[in-house]
This record gives C-alpha cells, sequence and structure tokens, in this order.
C-alpha cells in the first residue's frame, strides 16, 4: 500500500531524511518511533502530500507523489497532534464541510455514522471550541475517515491528552484500524504504540534503522527493542565519528 | 463539466464556512467594521472641513478606511486556518487548490463589502454626502476585488511567518496602490460629477487589475501554498 525508496528530504543545507526506505501492506498498524528530530513528522507531510521529498520514490495505492497527489490525497486520512477543525463550527458542520471538500456521497449518513464511531452523536451540534482536547481528537478522527481513506497518517495523535481521552482515542483507533485500513502513526509513547500496532519501526537520523513485529518482540518488548536501537545507533555513530 | 463540479463544490464549502464561523464569532468582522468607523469618525473630528472640502477628500478617506480594515480582516482570515492547523486539512483535501483560493477570496470580498455597506451610510450621515450612486458603488465592487484578489495571495504568504502582522501590509500596499489610486480617482470623479469620459480610464485600469492580479494568484496559489 505504501512504497518509500531512497527517500531524501533536505531544507536548505540541513538533511532530515537521508535515503529512507519504507514499505506498509494493507492492513498493517506501522508505529514509526523515534527521538525527537528524527524526521517523524517531516516523513509523514512527505506521506500525507504536504511536502515534496527532494530525492526518492513516495508511492500510495500506486500513486506517485507528488505527481499524482490529488489521488493520493483522495485515498488518505491524516491526524495530526493539531484537531484540523473549526472551533466557530459544529463538530457536525465541520464534518459537513470536509464531506463537501472530500465529495463524499450520502454526506448526512454518513457523519451520523461516524459521529457514532467516534462516540460524539450527543454533541453533534455543540461548536468545536467548547471541546476537551480529547473530544476533539476524537473528531479529528471522524474528520480524516470521513471520506473513508484506505491510509490512515497519525502524527503523535495522543499528544495534550490525559490518561482517560488517551484511552477513549485507543478504542477509536482500534475500531478504525479493525476495519482494513493501512495506518502509520509517529509516537512518543511506546506502551500505547505497543498496545495499537502490528509493527514497529525506528527512524533515526533520517533511515529506519530497525524494524520489529508484534509478533517477533522479545519478552521484555518494545521499550527494551529501542533503546537497545538507538544505543546500537549511538555506538556506531561514535565509532564513525570519535569524539 | 466534470471538473467544474468538484472546483465549484469545493469554492463553495470554503465560502460557505468561512461565512458560518464568522456568523458566529463576529470577530473579524466586528473587529474591520469598529476600525473603519473610528477612521471616519477621527477623520471627521481631525479635519474640521467645508463642504467643498469635504467633498473633495471623501474619496481618499473612503478607500484609507476600506483598505486599513480590509488589512485587518485578511489578517484574520487566513490566521484562523494557520492556528488550528485547518490549512493542512484545506491543502490535503482532493481538490484543485486554487478552488481555496477562490473560495477564501471571495469570502474577503463579502466581508470587505458588509463593511461598505455599514460604513457608507455612516459616512453619508457624519460628512453629510449622499454615497449612495451606482458609479460609486460600481468603483467599490471593482476596487475591493482587486484588493482581496492580491491580498488573499499574499496573507496565504504571510500567515506561514512569524511576524505575518507586520508582513502583510509591507506587502500588500506597495502592490495594491495601482487599484488604490485608481478607486481613489475614479470614486474622486463620480463624487464630483464629471463626465463618463473623464472616468473611463480609472474604471479601466480598475477592471485590468482586477483580471491581471485575480489570474496572476490563480496561477501561483499552488505554488505558494506548497512548502
Amino acid at each position: 500500500m505504501i512504497e518509500v525508496r531512497s527517500l531524501v528530504k533536505r531544507f536548505g543545507p540541513k538533511t532530515v531524511l537521508r535515503g529512507l526506505d519504507f514499505e506498509v501492506k494493507q492492513g498493517e498498524f506501522v508505529a514509526l518511533l523515534g527521538p525527537n528530530g528524527a524526521g517523524k513528522t517531516t516523513f509523514l507531510r512527505i506521506l500525507s502530500s504536504l511536502s515534496r521529498q527532494t530525492l526518492g520514490e513516495v508511492k500510495i495505492a500506486g500513486y506517485h507523489l507528488p505527481h499524482q497527489s490529488a489521488a493520493v490525497r483522495r485515498r488518505l486520512g491524516v491526524v495530526s497532534h493539531l484537531p484540523l477543525l473549526y472551533g466557530d463550527l459544529s463538530a457536525e458542520e465541520n464534518l459537513q464541510f470536509y464531506g463537501r471538500m472530500y465529495g463524499v456521497p450520502g454526506l448526512v449518513e454518513r457523519i451520523s455514522e461516524v459521529l457514532e464511531l467516534v462516540g460524539l452523536t450527543a454533541r453533534r451540534r455543540d461548536l468545536v471550541r467548547t471541546f476537551s482536547r480529547g473530544m476533539q481528537q476524537r473528531l479529528a478522527i471522524g474528520r480524516a475517515i470521513l471520506h473513508d481513506p484506505d491510509v490512515l497518517l497519525l502524527d503523535e495523535p495522543h499528544t495534550g491528552l490525559d490518561q482517560d481521552a488517551c484511552i477513549m482515542l485507543d478504542d477509536v483507533l482500534r475500531q478504525v484500524a479493525v476495519r482494513g485500513r493501512t495506518v502509520v502513526m509517529t509516537s512518543h509513547d511506546l506502551a500505547r504504540a505497543q498496545d495499537l500496532a502490528s509493527r514497529f519501526d525506528i527512524l533515526t537520523r533520517g533511515r529506519i534503522q530497525a524494524s520489529v513485529r508484534q509478533s517477533e518482540l522479545a519478552a521484555d518488548g518494545l521499550l527494551a527493542f529501542y533503546r537497545q536501537t538507538l544505543e546500537s545507533n549511538a555506538a556506531s555513530l561514535k565509532e564513525v565519528k570519535p569524539v | 463539466m466534470n471538473q467544474v463540479t468538484p472546483f465549484l463544490r469545493a469554492l463553495g464549502a470554503v465560502v460557505w464556512k468561512d461565512l458560518a464561523a464568522e456568523w458566529r464569532s463576529r470577530e473579524m468582522l466586528s473587529a474591520m467594521l469598529v476600525f473603519a468607523l473610528l477612521v471616519i469618525l477621527i477623520f471627521n473630528f481631525a479635519l474640521e472641513l467645508d463642504p467643498v472640502g469635504r467633498a473633495n477628500i471623501t474619496a481618499g478617506i473612503l478607500w484609507v478606511t476600506f483598505t486599513f480594515a480590509g488589512t485587518l480582516g485578511l489578517n484574520r482570515s487566513m490566521a484562523v486556518e494557520k492556528d488550528r492547523g485547518c490549512l493542512d486539512g484545506l491543502l490535503l483535501a482532493p481538490v484543485d487548490r486554487t478552488a481555496i483560493y477562490f473560495g477564501k477570496a471571495l469570502a474577503n470580498w463579502l466581508f470587505m463589502l458588509s463593511v461598505a455597506v455599514i460604513v457608507l451610510p455612516v459616512y453619508s450621515i457624519l460628512y453629510n454626502i449622499n454615497l449612495f450612486q451606482p458609479g460609486l458603488l460600481l468603483v467599490i465592487l471593482l476596487g475591493s476585488e482587486g484588493y482581496v484578489a492580491v491580498g488573499t495571495l499574499l496573507s496565504t504568504m504571510s500567515v506561514q511567518t512569524r511576524t505575518r502582522d507586520i508582513l502583510l501590509p509591507i506587502l500588500l500596499f506597495p502592490i495594491v496602490i495601482p487599484v488604490v489610486v485608481a478607486a481613489v480617482k475614479a470614486s474622486g470623479n463620480f463624487l464630483a460629477g464629471l463626465e463618463m469620459a473623464e472616468i473611463q480610464p480609472w474604471l479601466n485600469l480598475l477592471i485590468v487589475y482586477d483580471v491581471v492580479f485575480t489570474a496572476v494568484s490563480f496561477m501561483v496559489f499552488d505554488a505558494v501554498v506548497e512548502e
């Protein structure tokens, strides 16, 4: 579903992604982990067509980026740590607006279905600015799945949420993923990632340094794998560039 | 036709969204209106003019008011999109991005015209001048169209910087000088009751400016919103 080959992204003299390779099959839920500044958000912005790669090939659902970006965008749902919602519109009006932008057929029924899925039916006519952060994030997921996309890109969706809101958000994400969608989620929360994803890729210094499936994780879990990857990466860097 | 329908649907959605959000908050329009009314009030007290003097400066005061109030609206219109990440939400939609530009520009135009609808009667009362002349209304339509065509594009650029509030007028005012000059001249000539032959060149300039800058904005908007 997603194929990325030798992806390079430069901002002026700074190279953020350095020949990144990445592949996700349909229905997989991949957690993209890594320290701050590793390039996770930049990578997701390229996948979502909001940014152009400097070099390399990006293919989603058979369409190339950036040349076929409209076709890719039709198949994508994106959730970021910002809600991408209008505070002065109600939940229903926000979905109406995005539904019209995406040309969603049977919009009225689809909005009811999505609001039910994210548990906001009772608040459908309330202005989004009166929502808690957790409710806004659930509505953001509703907005992202409104047009029934094949691929969901989630950029740190748990940022700023309290524990209860995180648990509710996870329930929604599980329901969304169980419908056969391909999901790529960046996160700093290893426990949540381990709970949700079927594969874990660790991105540091602009490349995927390690990848492991849920079934292949050792008994000491994702945290140990993550630490081990970062430590071995740091050690290999020291070998190349002794301080 | 198949391409036009999604374009118009997206354009309509953006206009509807901007109007509905503004109807709820009234943040932008109230700021523009209060500013515009304050400007004409200050000019009224600052320039103690006789009736002839008032008639002579009316076009200038009106366009200074519209221009500065319009800048407030343009800044606010794009800031709303940027601050909650909604600009990304718009750009993620699988539509021709120029539909987003035209939707925003049309909404900004409507806001500017709404300000004019309030300012004109207030100005007429304060300065004792009849501004309800079809010619003047035509100039306001044409002048504000050119202004928002450029302003919407430049506010999309400036909103992505840290100094957006300062940057927009610095970028915008030099480019809108032709439209403001033409609008002031055409408005003044209409109010002075001059012959159409003397007004026509300024109207032509307004029309050419509108067409050229709307076309340029249409062509470059996609590149402007690209990172």
